[in-house]
């Protein structure tokens, strides 16, 4: 890989009242690798994630795409470029059925006016099919998707997110909520969509073995500051990350 | 039966009627014109509460704007001067052909129907900054006020309304059927409320049905997933405002007298009728307001005819019973009853494994 960067957060801050959730957060995600994010509860990793893919205001600093300054843009926009998030608590369209969310995620950023009544071709069709029992969850596909359970709508927010065809997925605990043996099984599917679909991706994880196994670069934060950053091993056995999880004195 | 042809006989034995009803029953021909009104009514309102979530209680205003920017034009094209046509209370004596009578019908329908899809995209450009019961409300505000508004509006007669130009003696569309008027009203209710319905089915059919889904469902994470939501939101709305706008013109015409207050923006009536007719059929379906519609005014009618008195609570016990133990509406109640019959189908691990085997990709 070139080391271009995909994304660059330059000294970004974000403060709600009082409460200081982002102080002077710098962090770069490179195209083609898999950065993590880690730290303890409260830490402000989905804050970040949030002002990075415009869902607030941020205070201060610059957040960069491809080069492009972001950080004034709408949610919309910044998505339509390619830049997508999965949500921590899954979010999905319940009511509708797994092919029509799969539907309903191609990729809006050449959308006209007139798209708006155009129908999904035979190809739209194949594609979310397709990624759908990529995900394990064909037989379901006709099923009302707020039916599936709570690992399964994560697996099929995720194939919502590669129907999109983002340039960098930001994933939201991916792993919370699902039970071990599916965890090991979603990892390889992270890992496919990284290396088969080349989308770069930045993860919030808690789960440390999932991200020491995946991640080619880790963050961790505490308290809203950048507390380290490295590959993982750097970054596991920092004294400070240690301490930021496990509570120093 | 699958659902298309259920779809299929459910529309002939509709259209069957529609074109049969009025001579079938000669004397409800008034009643069987406003039962087209009602299906569009409700099948506009779906649109909105039902298909994209979004419950508006103003929906009555564009039938109400329609219906007085139908008037106007009609006088206008008439070659009256509106202020003082309005002024004479319908003392004045109209004196208009046949073809400008018609001309200027058919012109203000299309000018009400443009004129508030440019309403309907203005103030979705205000209130689409709402959700959930804020929305509701703040359409309500929008009904109400413009029914105040044109009250004290003396251009277009105030509080004492419009009298439209009459429907010409001469005119014979339809030879021996007696009353040409009402058979040429009702056409058009007719031609309207079918219009809207092949309207919506065709567009629940592409990508906006599922956009608007996907709204009601999670507008943030459609916003999240690059959908334009506001283009979106304004077609739905502006739909809407097309067909309620169309709705008012006709009804105008059939009262011939026009006043904001009960006529034109009849909020706790027709305004929250449409709400309970949506409802009722099983609201987010394309078939569930109109057969809601069908009920409701059947219902409506026959207890004002036989139970008068009593017929608002009536209707207030269907509205009760049908949101505290039958939310989902008719369809809605089918559907969960028979999930198979709509399509919601798990299939079994045999076709599981064969589609698994064959997709090498």
């Amino acid at each position: 890989m070139s080391g271009k960067k995909l994304i660059e957060v330059n000294g970004v801050s974000k403060s709600y009242g009082g409460v200081i959730a982002n102080s002077n957060i710098s962090l770069e995600v490179e195209e083609g690798k898999i950065t993590g994010l880690i730290g303890p509860n409260g830490s402000g990793k989905t804050t970040l994630f949030n002002s990075i893919v415009g869902y607030h205001p941020i205070d201060e600093g610059s957040i960069k795409f491809e080069g492009e300054e972001i950080s004034k843009l709408r949610v919309q926009q910044i998505a339509r470029r390619g830049l997508l998030r999965t949500f921590q608590q899954t979010r999905i369209y319940g009511k509708m059925n797994c092919v029509d969310n799969m539907l309903i995620s191609i990729p809006h950023r050449k959308h006209g006016f007139f798209d708006m009544f155009g129908s999904n071709g035979k190809a739209d069709r194949d594609k979310a099919e397709h990624l759908l029992e990529f995900v394990g969850l064909y037989s379901k596909r006709y099923l009302p998707s707020g039916d599936l359970s709570f690992g399964q709508q994560k697996l099929l927010e995720f194939a919502m997110a590669l129907m999109n065809e983002p340039r960098v997925l930001l994933l939201d605990e991916p792993t919370a909520g699902i039970n071990p043996t599916l965890i090991n099984g979603l990892i390889d599917r992270l890992k496919r969509a990284n290396t088969d679909f080349g989308i770069t991706l930045l993860v919030i994880e808690h789960n440390m073995r999932v991200i020491m196994n995946m991640a080619d670069k880790v963050y961790c934060l505490a308290h809203g500051e950048m507390l380290a950053s490295g590959s993982p091993d750097v970054v596991q056995n920092d004294q400070r990350v240690i301490d930021a999880y496990l509570g120093a004195h | 039966m699958n659902a298309e042809r259920r779809s299929m006989i459910s529309q002939g034995l509709l259209l069957a009627f529609g074109l049969i009803g009025p001579f079938l029953f000669p004397a409800y021909i008034q009643q069987i014109t406003l039962l087209w009104i009602m299906v569009l009514f409700a099948l506009t309102w779906d649109a909105m509460g039902g298909q994209m979530g979004y419950n508006s209680l103003g929906n009555i205003f564009f039938f109400g704007a329609g219906m007085y920017i139908c008037a106007v034009t009609q006088i206008m094209v008439a070659g009256y001067d509106v202020g003082e046509y309005t002024s004479a209370f319908g003392a004045i004596q109209v004196d208009i052909s046949d073809g400008q009578y018609f001309a200027g019908l058919f012109i203000g329908l299309a000018v009400a129907a443009f004129g508030c899809v440019l309403l309907a995209i203005i103030l979705g450009r205000i209130f689409f900054g709402l959700r959930g019961p804020y929305f509701a409300i703040g359409t309500l505000g929008i009904a109400l006020a413009a029914g105040e508004l044109i009250g004290a509006w003396d251009w277009v007669g105030g509080g004492s309304g419009i009298s439209l130009p009459l429907y010409p003696a001469d005119a014979d569309f339809f030879p021996g059927s007696g009353d040409d008027e009402s058979m040429f009203f009702y056409t058009l209710a007719l031609i309207s409320a079918v219009a809207t319905f092949i309207f919506y089915k065709w567009l629940y059919g592409t990508r906006f049905g599922l956009a608007v889904n996907a709204i009601r469902d999670d507008e943030e994470k459609a916003e999240g997933m690059g959908i334009h939501t506001m283009r979106y939101k304004t077609v739905a709305w502006a739909s809407s405002a097309f067909f309620m706008a169309i709705a008012g013109g006709i009804h105008g015409n059939i009262i011939h007298f026009i006043e904001p207050l009960e006529v034109a923006f009849p909020t706790v009536t027709f305004g929250i009728f449409m709400v309970a007719m949506a409802l009722l059929g099983g609201k987010g379906t394309l078939w569930g307001p109109v057969l809601g519609a069908v009920l409701f005014h059947v219902i409506k009618e026959v207890t004002w005819t036989h139970l008068l008195g009593w017929q608002w609570i009536a209707l207030g016990m269907i509205i009760i019973v049908n949101v505290v133990f039958f939310q989902q509406g008719i369809l809605g109640w089918m559907k969960e009853r028979w999930p198979e019959a709509f399509g919601v189908t798990v299939e079994g691990a045999a076709a599981q494994g064969s589609k698994s085997g064959g997709g090498s990709n």
